[in-house]
């Protein structure tokens, strides 16, 4: 009668919390995560695209690397998003879900726009530059700060605030575009002014100037008083309060550094690359440095790896979807199963799924309980 | 006809887009869930629902068979992508933020690539409209804006807000979502609440993507702009802090606003600068923003966001 019991009571299996797992094993986990998705993705395309799937994976890699140009262009979109993914890094480790990244680079980016629209012409080239990079950098940690503000004062929701914003931000490039172009439409051309110089190609600049930020914002995370402050509000409020860390100062500086790092890579769209701007210049970015930086660990070093590999998947696919004549979402779709699955893998890296015994053994124990009763 | 009465006809059934998203996400985060993936669901149950009518078209089947079928081909859609959100949030614990943007990400994707495979020309649409406007698209006034799925998104949000008040559904629900340990302890299933209001929540939301391409806009091109009525659907559960029957009264105010730029003009007849127009079209964020911080200035309990909000709960974990 007992033994019955007892076994009805235990599930089948129960999770328990892993004890951190060697970094090996835990990049295994990736890997074998990764692979299991693109087998999908590549088995999905034979329904979807009539496409087989060893042509699948060389159209992905050939897109993404198969020539000089296409490097290079990985590169410098690897290097945007790795900038944004930066940004929003400080204010995760923190634990303060800020997913207004999009609108911070958004508003940076006008606001160098802006500079360069009324001021471009008037003031040397130089000077412009660097007034531009300013209001960006400013407008971005305003755009950063505010919900920050309200965060450390009154404990709003940061993540639902921080969300609206964004679409704030894009309101107000819609107006100005329309201020600036009352009769053309909302179309603003290409800039005259304000164009950051080109050294060695024109994708250079972006990348120096992203590998450098990457340096200073690891240095600062991990090796500044600041970073470590940062570290500990994550961790836990109390800790920090309790040794006397002024934990709303803290929420408000780290999400100011955040939407100025936003500001920056909002110029740097605008300097170096588009020389214009439209409602939808950040185009996702800033969605997406969310995952980059998540699936780093936030962790400025790593996230290298993980903006150039969400780039990679982004562009290869991209090469797939004019290959074989499919629709432009088709990326969209690739990167958001490839996320899913690494999404899940998680779990087996944080956490160990730990079978019943069997019931041979089970009924032993119970046999050799009773006996010590 | 009454350019005023117009006016508030067309936003009500606009705000319909925003309800059904509102409702299925309030559901959702009455259990502890910030599904960010609502804009994604939305674009799916709308591509499901036409992936229906599009292989119904043809076979002649009596209309209310049909408009029932694409319905619950969109709520397949939405409870499948559901199912995925929380079989990675609830199960594997994953981080709810990152996989519902990956939701999104995925959702919009997949729309796009099955409304780019269908190519249904306007005619079918149309064809589908009459339907969906029953029992008022034979008339000329401005009723005949209003369809069948107007009268299901108010139901659906009456339902919910008497469910989760009312009913000791409700209550467990409401536990789950306020402290998921203390829930625990009185024996309620967490688990089993996650998931049954995650893909409740994600089959009503993808509802409104279906009602928007096929009853409010009737066009093929609509599937572009629902992503950013997921949004608004998002800010709307704010809006509304969190209480279905308030949504009803907060999606007209949505509605209202969201084409107020281009109706006031008319209204009040005065010549009104190009520029307003985006800024009007930003006032439902705005207002949104306004009220997340006077709810949380005023710390009103009844009006704050469910407690455990985007916390994963680990039963070990204390």
């Amino acid at each position: 009668m007992k033994t019955t019991e007892k076994r009805s009571r235990e599930p089948l299996f129960h999770v328990v919390k892993r004890d951190a797992l060697p970094w090996y094993k835990a990049m295994l986990i990736r890997v074998i995560a990764v692979a299991a998705a693109v087998l999908l993705c590549s088995l999905l395309s034979i329904v979807m695209i009539e496409a087989n799937p060893f042509e699948f994976v060389k159209t992905l890699v050939d897109g993404a690397v198969g020539s000089e140009r296409r490097l290079w262009k990985l590169a410098k979109d690897a290097a945007v998003l790795l900038c944004i993914s930066l940004a929003v890094t400080p204010a995760f480790r923190m634990k303060f879900w800020n997913i207004g990244a999009e609108g911070q680079t958004l508003i940076g980016a006008l606001a160098s726009v802006a500079v360069a629209v009324y001021l471009g012409g008037k003031i040397p080239e130089p000077a412009l530059l660097v007034l531009m990079a300013i209001a960006a950098i400013l407008a971005g940690a305003i755009w950063g700060g505010l919900p920050a503000i309200f965060k450390a004062k009154w404990n709003t929701n940061e993540t639902l605030f921080t969300l609206m914003m964004n679409y704030v931000a894009s309101g107000l490039v819609a107006y100005f575009l329309v201020v600036w172009r009352p009769s053309g439409g909302s179309v603003l051309g290409r800039l005259d002014f304000g164009h950051l110089p080109v050294i060695f190609h024109e994708y250079f600049l972006i990348i120096a100037i992203t590998i450098i930020l990457t340096a200073a914002v690891f240095v600062y995370l991990h090796y500044t008083k600041q970073g470590y402050e940062i570290s500990v509000v994550g961790e836990s409020e109390n800790t920090a309060r309790y040794i006397g860390i002024n934990v709303s100062k803290v929420i408000i500086r780290t999400m100011i550094v955040s939407g100025a790092i936003c500001g920056l890579a909002g110029f740097l769209i605008v300097g170096a690359l588009d020389h214009s701007i439209t409602a939808t210049t950040v185009g996702g970015l800033g969605f997406t440095a969310i995952m980059v930086s998540w699936l780093a660990k936030f962790n400025p070093l790593i996230m290298i790896g993980t903006s150039v590999f969400i780039t990679f998947l982004n562009q290869g696919s991209s090469q797939i979807s004019t290959n074989f004549n499919v629709d432009s979402s088709f990326p969209s779709m690739i990167v958001g199963v490839v996320l899913f699955f690494i999404i899940g893998c998680e779990f087996f890296i944080g956490y160990k799924v730990k079978f019943r015994e069997s019931t041979k053994s089970q009924s032993q124990e119970v046999v050799e309980n009773e006996s010590d009763s | 006809m009454n350019p005023i009465l117009d006016f508030i006809i067309t936003a009500i059934p606009l705000g319909m887009t925003f309800l059904f998203g509102c409702v299925g996400e309030i559901l959702t985060e009455k259990a502890g869930h910030l599904n960010l993936g609502i804009p994604g669901i939305m674009c799916v149950g709308g591509a499901c629902g036409c992936l229906a009518l599009k292989m119904m078209y043809k076979t002649g089947m009596p209309w209310p068979l049909v408009v029932i079928i694409a319905i619950l081909a969109s709520l397949a859609g939405g409870v499948a992508m559901g199912l995925v959100y929380s079989f990675l949030t609830v199960t594997l614990k994953a981080n709810q933020n990152v996989t519902g943007l990956a939701m999104t990400t995925f959702g919009v994707g997949l729309t796009k690539f099955i409304m780019s495979k269908l190519s249904i020309k306007s005619i079918q649409y149309l064809y589908a409209l009459k339907f969906f406007r029953f029992p008022f698209h034979n008339r000329t006034d401005a009723l005949k804006y209003c369809g069948i799925m107007v009268f299901l998104g108010v139901a659906i949000a009456l339902a919910a807000a008497f469910v989760l008040a009312k009913t000791r559904v409700g209550l467990h629900l409401r536990a789950v979502g306020e402290n998921p340990a203390t829930a625990d302890a009185v024996g309620i299933n967490v688990t089993r609440y996650k998931y049954v209001a995650t893909l409740v929540g994600s089959g009503i939301a993808a509802l409104g993507g279906l009602f928007y391409i096929m009853d409010y806009a009737g066009s093929y091109e609509a599937y572009k702009s629902i992503e950013a009525f997921g949004w608004l659907a998002v800010a709307l559960v704010i809006f509304t802090v969190w209480k279905p029957h308030l949504s009803i009264i907060g999606a007209f105010i949505f509605g209202l606003l969201y084409i107020a730029g281009s109706r006031i003009p008319t209204l009040l007849g005065i010549e009104m600068d190009m520029s307003a127009t985006p800024l009007l079209q930003m006032l439902p964020y705005v207002v949104t923003i306004l009220v997340l911080i006077i709810s949380s200035v005023r710390k009103k309990r009844e009006n704050q966001p469910p407690a455990s909000l985007g916390v994963p709960y680990f039963r070990e974990e204390r």
